[in-house]
């Protein structure tokens, strides 16, 4: 169990491409942190920077407080869980587990217990001799897993493990890994690009995006104050409506609709950003409130959704199940002030 | 250019153009149509024979039929009474040196040296260039051998290979070197002791190319997260190829190790043009070939190709059953 440090870190490819671009992260011993972007955005290639599969081109990572620029892989004590799960298809499933062990000189009999407690953990004590091909999806995630586990590593390093996997395996995958961290009490690094898997799971998550760090922040502190318009429509499903305003000192003009600040923010153009379930269908008596021509009409079961154009802007709310409206309709939604989100056009920065 | 004989046979020249092909779809549009004439459930059961009709006509007559009446040859005598197995009691009498045990000794060595230095070399230059950034020049110059023909390969070597007397200036590149270094020039392609060991350092050369460029591209087969993983876990480099590389590419080396147990039992050109199979280089190839066009030993000859033919046929059914589980494992 350690603590993992990038002190602005940074990789080039070839000189030209900038894969990660000044990064400084802190995770804390025993943390779960997660990295979430789209592709493309530098969290693979943090992470197997960290793994030491790939070079640093500047800045440094720490391992506890070793720095490991120079370490090789495998002396760095991570275990990593591949994407492709990367299990050696030659050997059985208790031989890929007992590998790292082998390689580490553990006597025969201390790998045994390793494996068959791993084995336990996971459910694959039936599964020992069996190779890999002749395994499910689901299966082989585990004995990628069981490989990380038996080696009792500082740090875990998870690279989209769940991405292979069907929804419900997923998200039965999703609460085991959250067990397992509660279990073990290792230092997680999760890499996603699943804003689900990142809100459920981490106790921290570090939003990248072309290999800069946006913003980090425990789930609930990511969702209700995003720093920015990048980290606000990422995270969050279905995604933040952005309406453009001008702002005259206090009040802020959209398309069909005004709204007043308790003080001015100081800036001519920005953006509004409202969550389709901070509207309220039910909108209080003199309260601000705009009015939407209903297009489309989602029904969920658990939620509603009602797709339509406040002014010339697309808006999405979300409303009670029971509540009813037809596409045609024009719904009067009530607006939550304290919910409401500001941001610069020009910087896309939060304001409020 | 003799205009003369190109005119004459240019009609030749013109038929077999047009008329290969035309024959091609006369073949194809006339079967088809006979095909057509059956009722639907037959077709797709006629179709494929007729498809392959012809091709298979050619192996029945080209390989299968020559090899049955090789067979019934090796039982005559020559002059065609049927003698039992007389022609092999001659040729494989005398042991150990006589008859055809000098050539089967050093098929022998051909077997050992020939497939294990081509396979250890190739597998060798196939891992140490892969993923560098020369890799395509050096590939492409150890691959250049393939494309000249085992006679051509036979007399560049037997040049290589010439002697001078000592004190004469040496000619050939290897008692050249050899001089460098102080060393008397051999005869290396008529000293008993090391001809067979030169003729089959010649070939190898050859062959090596071929064998590098397919456990090449095994080796590229590999996934690069499964050596990821292995160094991850804790594997040097040397360990990753003997517990993770190597024995993904096993049945690639099989299936290479057993072709080239095959050519070495095919050996037979490059003999023929270093030595003519004089001076103990003898194979069980040039055996034949001489026993038939000099001797004029038919049952002999015929009785050497059996054997050659049972030395053979296990290894081209363990190659194409190996052939089949790479296949399966894809």
């Amino acid at each position: 169990m350690a603590s993992v440090t990038y002190d602005h870190v940074t990789k080039k490819f070839s000189g030209e491409t900038t894969a990660v671009n000044d990064l400084s992260l802190q995770v804390h011993d025993g943390e779960f942190m997660i990295l979430v972007g789209p592709s493309g955005c530098g969290k693979s290639t943090a992470l197997r920077m960290l793994a030491g599969l790939e070079d640093v081109t500047d800045g440094d990572i720490k391992i506890g407080d070793r720095v490991v620029n120079e370490v090789p892989a495998r002396e760095r004590d991570i275990a990593m869980v591949f994407q492709s799960y990367a299990l050696y298809p030659h050997m059985s499933v208790y031989d890929n587990m007992a590998f790292g062990l082998k390689m580490r000189g553990t006597p025969r009999s201390e790998i045994e217990g390793k494996v068959k407690d791993a084995a336990g953990i996971l459910g694959l004590e039936k599964l020992l001799q069996r190779k890999p091909r002749q395994l499910s999806g689901g299966q082989r995630q585990r004995v990628a897993l069981g490989r990380a586990i038996v080696r009792d590593p500082q740090v875990f390093l998870l690279d989209e493990p769940l991405s292979n996997l069907d929804a419900a395996l997923r998200v039965e995958t999703r609460i085991n890994l959250q067990k397992l961290h509660q279990r073990l009490g290792s230092t997680f690094i999760y890499v996603t690009h699943d804003q689900v898997e990142a809100m459920t799971m981490g106790d921290r998550i570090a939003v990248m995006k072309e290999g800069v760090l946006q913003q980090v922040a425990p789930p609930r502190e990511l969702y209700d104050h995003p720093v920015n318009m990048y980290v606000a429509g990422f995270i969050g499903s279905p995604r933040m409506n952005f309406i453009p305003v001008t702002l005259d000192g206090k009040t802020a003009k959209a398309s069909g609709f005004s709204v007043e600040f308790s003080s001015a923010p100081g800036i001519e153009k920005g953006v509004l950003g409202i969550r389709p379930e901070d509207f309220d269908e039910q909108p209080r008596e003199g309260g601000p409130r705009i009015d939407m021509k209903v297009e489309v009409v989602e029904v969920l079961g658990s939620d509603q959704f009602v797709y339509g154009k406040v002014g010339g802007d697309d808006v999405i709310a979300r409303v009670d199940p029971q509540f009813k409206v037809t596409p045609g309709d024009t719904m009067k939604l009530g607006l939550n002030m304290r919910r409401l989100h500001l941001f610069d056009a020009e910087t896309e920065k939060a304001l409020n | 250019m003799d205009w003369g004989t190109f005119l004459s046979q240019l009609p030749i020249v013109v038929i077999v153009i047009v008329g290969v092909p035309a024959v091609l779809v006369a073949y194809i549009v006339g079967t088809e149509y006979l095909v057509r004439l059956l009722p639907d459930a037959f077709r797709p059961r006629v179709r494929p024979w007729i498809w392959v009709g012809p091709a298979l006509i050619f192996v029945f007559g080209f390989l299968i039929l020559p090899a049955i009446l090789t067979a019934k040859t090796s039982l005559e005598s020559g002059a065609g009474d049927f003698v039992g197995l007389q022609n092999y009691q001659r040729q494989l009498g005398d042991f150990p040196t006589g008859g055809a045990w000098i050539a089967i000794r050093n098929n022998v060595y051909w077997l050992i040296l020939y497939t294990l230095v081509a396979l250890g070399f190739g597998l060798l230059l196939a891992v140490l260039f892969d993923r560098v950034r020369y890799e395509t020049f050096v590939k492409s110059l150890i691959f250049m051998p393939m494309a000249i023909s085992a006679v051509a390969l036979g007399v560049i070597w037997k040049f290589m290979y010439w002697y001078q007397p000592p004190g004469v200036p040496q000619t050939g590149t290897v008692n050249a070197i050899l001089g460098i270094f102080h060393q008397d020039p051999r005869i290396w392609v008529q000293d008993p002791s090391v001809d067979n060991f030169a003729i089959i350092a010649a070939a190898t050369w050859g062959i090596t190319g071929f064998a590098m460029v397919i456990l090449s591209a095994a080796l590229k087969g590999i996934p690069a997260d499964l050596l990821e993983a292995a160094r991850v876990d804790g594997a040097g480099e040397i360990t990753i190829f003997r517990r993770v590389i190597f024995p993904l590419m096993m049945p690639t080396v099989v299936v290479v190790g057993t072709t080239l147990v095959i050519f070495a039992l095919k050996a037979f050109d490059v003999v023929y043009v270093m030595t003519g199979g004089n001076f103990e280089t003898d194979v069980l190839a040039n055996r034949m070939y001489k026993l038939l066009f000099f001797s004029g030993n038919q049952g002999g000859a015929a009785a050497v190709a059996m054997i050659l033919l049972a030395a053979v046929v296990p290894v081209l059914i363990f190659n194409l059953r190996q052939f089949r589980a790479v296949e399966a494992r894809r």
